[in-house]
């Protein structure tokens, strides 16, 4: 690969093209090459990652593990470079209507919960494995109504949430999951009536999506990417049009150590097991 | 552990989603970036809500698990002040700037920009193009003489027209019509270029286009009262108003139309006020003619204004007519047909005596507004003789 630092993303919604393109100019002003490549699946982007088609991932929590264990499988090593200031602490929660009489976890068993994509961290995994932990096994003591919007997109997609509250409004299902920025925001946007939904349980806090690199990375040229990331100011309005689109306020150094929740959901329910294996054994 | 001198806000049992986050904004903005303001409250949701709202606004969080204690400490971050840095003034609320920034976009004069706003196309953005002392009296004016339609003229006073008066009317009105068709597009097109900054041009021309809405509404009614049909509508008379279409530059177009077309108009609704024969085209050229006046004031105050801080446009102005005229020179100009109808108007019948009088009334008229022409050319700043000629050679067709 020539020295334009390649990105690859993933497609979940049409901004996506206006967020890199904008990238892509203020880079340039910069005097950094750069480009992307989006896919339209997490999936497919961390085998074009281990297949060297690109540089850098922008990879969602869960992109991040499955690179992280094929990775581990396979030899190599992958390390998070940076990511939001959004990206950090979040939680889940679970929302049951205030008129309900559930109370306590114990007391979904039997019921219906509504969850996001079934590939998405915060709407469902986690939220899930909170349950699991708690005592509660899906599927088993409780059914598990998906709202399976876009799969492959890993709930970056916010839809899947917004139809799992509305569920819960309409009476439909009897709890619903959601990252706890979302239950304000729908509390906001009217899907859920103020005062019209109690919060059962709050999950421990996870990060979110980070930039992803094999160990194989041009140093220089990511080294050079990390610096103007971390110089991208919220004060410059030329920047500050393309953080809003991309929901930040300034960057951050990567971290991992807050991957460890949605590490325990995926051995829990083995997400992603399968496609680890497959995409390992093509590099053994 | 909470300093006791640290920054607190109370919010009682009122939620971040019944409107919480405002007192918190409102403490925020009374620290420096990254000092921390103390939350108190007993909403149920309040610690989750903020763990998300802090994080959407880039302020950092710590939720107390301690009973007694704050719910969070929430330490101001830095986006608020940050976006408003580099932030542009449009300048005084009273009086416009020299020249309007195309950032400044829909902004209201005064207004503060934020950076990186878009540039808007408005192409009439400095002042000396477009600006009249002027203009916020004419608007306030026109807005509060504002008529309607359909209770301000006496459509069902009764009258009795001889056939061919009645064919008269209907043509001087199918006229009318396409003139005031061309003054309602022209100020329309123009009050989209204006940039906002000059916001009382604006408004003027948008009610002055209202105001030629009502009037080609009028003038069909009055048509089609007693009609199944209008009348003639020439190829000449289509062609002069054609010419005040294409006319792109905004001073030259207010000169074509404004002072020399709505102008000669003055004189014809007053013609028409004092010879209609019938009380419903009396009120309406009445009515029509305070509106034109308020249009002509305002291209004369333009222009006038435009010629004392650009000499040059005198002959800029002057070349206008000129061309207007050579492009027209080939055209029938007047109809016959509005000329005759007007003579008849007048006279109000078929004797000849009355022939003659209606025909020198016409005389009169054509005379009346050629004077006018001259005063307001004089105005703007032409010497007497070259408002002469100039008057001369506008259109056959009034307008």
């Amino acid at each position: 690969m020539s020295t334009t630092l390649i990105l690859g993303a993933v497609a979940y919604d049409p901004k996506v093209v206006t967020i890199w393109d904008g990238f892509q100019k203020w880079f340039a002003q910069h005097d950094f090459d750069f480009d992307y490549i989006l896919y339209s699946n997490y999936e497919r982007q961390v085998e074009g990652h281990f297949a060297g088609h690109f540089h850098v991932a922008w990879n969602s929590p869960l992109a991040w593990l499955q690179a992280e264990r094929i990775a581990a499988q396979t030899g190599r090593t992958v390390k998070a470079i940076a990511m939001r200031d959004t990206d950090c602490d979040l939680t889940s929660v679970i929302a049951v209507r205030n008129d309900s009489p559930i109370r306590s976890i114990e007391d979904l068993r039997g019921k219906i919960i509504a969850v996001g994509a079934s590939d998405s961290p915060q709407a469902t995994l986690i939220p899930l494995l909170h349950l699991a932990e708690a005592g509660l096994e899906p599927e088993k003591d409780f059914s598990v109504r998906l709202f399976d919007l876009l799969v492959g997109k890993h709930g970056d997609h916010i839809g899947g949430e917004r139809h799992a509250a509305k569920a819960l409004i309409e009476g439909t299902v009897d709890a619903a999951c959601m990252i706890d920025g979302n239950h304000l925001l729908f509390t906001r946007e009217g899907t859920l009536p103020s005062n019209s939904t109690r919060i059962l349980a709050q999950t421990a806090e996870y990060d979110h999506c980070n930039f992803t690199v094999l160990d194989d990375a041009p140093e220089a040229v990511i080294t050079r990417f990390c610096d103007l990331l971390m110089s991208m100011s919220y004060d410059d309005p030329q920047v500050r049009p393309l953080l809003d689109l991309e929901g930040l306020k300034q960057w951050r150094p990567g971290r991992t150590e807050k991957y460890a929740l949605l590490a325990r959901a995926v051995n829990q329910f083995k997400t992603i097991d399968a496609f680890v294996a497959e995409v390992s054994k093509f590099y053994l | 552990m909470i300093d006791g001198d640290m920054c607190s806000v109370e919010l009682g049992d009122l939620g971040l989603d019944q409107g919480g986050h405002l007192l918190i904004k409102r403490a925020l903005r009374t620290v420096p970036v990254h000092a921390p303001v103390a939350v108190y409250g007993n909403a149920p949701e309040l610690a989750i809500h903020l763990r998300g709202w802090c994080r959407a606004q880039g302020h950092d969080i710590e939720i107390s698990q301690i009973k007694g204690d704050p719910v969070a400490v929430v330490y101001r971050g830095g986006a608020e002040v940050g976006r408003w840095r580099g932030a542009e003034s449009t300048g005084d609320a009273a009086t416009p700037q020299i020249h309007a920034h195309a950032n400044w976009g829909l902004a209201g004069r005064s207004a503060t920009v934020e950076g990186g706003a878009p540039d808007f196309d408005f192409p009439l953005d400095t002042r000396a193009e477009v600006w009249a002392q002027e203009a916020a009296r004419l608007y306030a004016q026109a807005a509060a003489a504002q008529w309607n339609p359909a209770t301000a003229i006496p459509w069902n006073e009764p009258f009795v027209l001889h056939d061919e008066i009645e064919d008269a009317v209907v043509q001087v009105m199918t006229y009318l019509i396409e003139n005031e068709t061309a003054a309602l597009v022209i100020p329309a097109r123009f009050a989209a270029q204006i940039h906002p900054h000059f916001r009382e041009v604006m408004q003027l021309l948008a009610i002055q286009a209202a105001d030629e809405a009502r009037h080609i509404e009028v003038f069909t009614r009055r048509a089609l009262l007693r009609r199944p049909k209008l009348g003639l509508s020439t190829a000449g008379g289509q062609a002069s108003l054609k010419t005040l279409i294409d006319e792109t530059d905004f001073a030259l177009s207010a000169m074509l139309l404004s002072v020399l077309g709505e102008g000669s108009f003055l004189s014809l609704l007053q013609f028409l006020h004092q010879h209609a024969p019938d009380p419903v085209t009396g009120e309406i050229a009445r009515l029509v003619g305070q509106d034109e006046a308020r249009h002509v004031a305002f291209g004369v105050a333009h222009l006038t204004q435009h010629v004392r801080e650009d000499s040059k446009l005198l002959e800029r102005l002057a070349a206008a007519i000129e061309r207007r005229h050579d492009v027209l020179a080939h055209t029938a100009g007047l109809n016959e047909e509005v000329f005759d109808s007007l003579i008849l108007l007048a006279a109000g019948s078929w004797q000849p005596e009355a022939l003659r009088a209606g025909w020198e009334k016409v005389q009169k008229l054509i005379a009346d507004m050629g004077q006018g022409r001259v005063r307001r050319l004089r105005k703007i700043g032409f010497d007497e003789q070259r408002a002469q000629s100039l008057s001369a050679l506008h259109t056959r067709n009034f307008m």
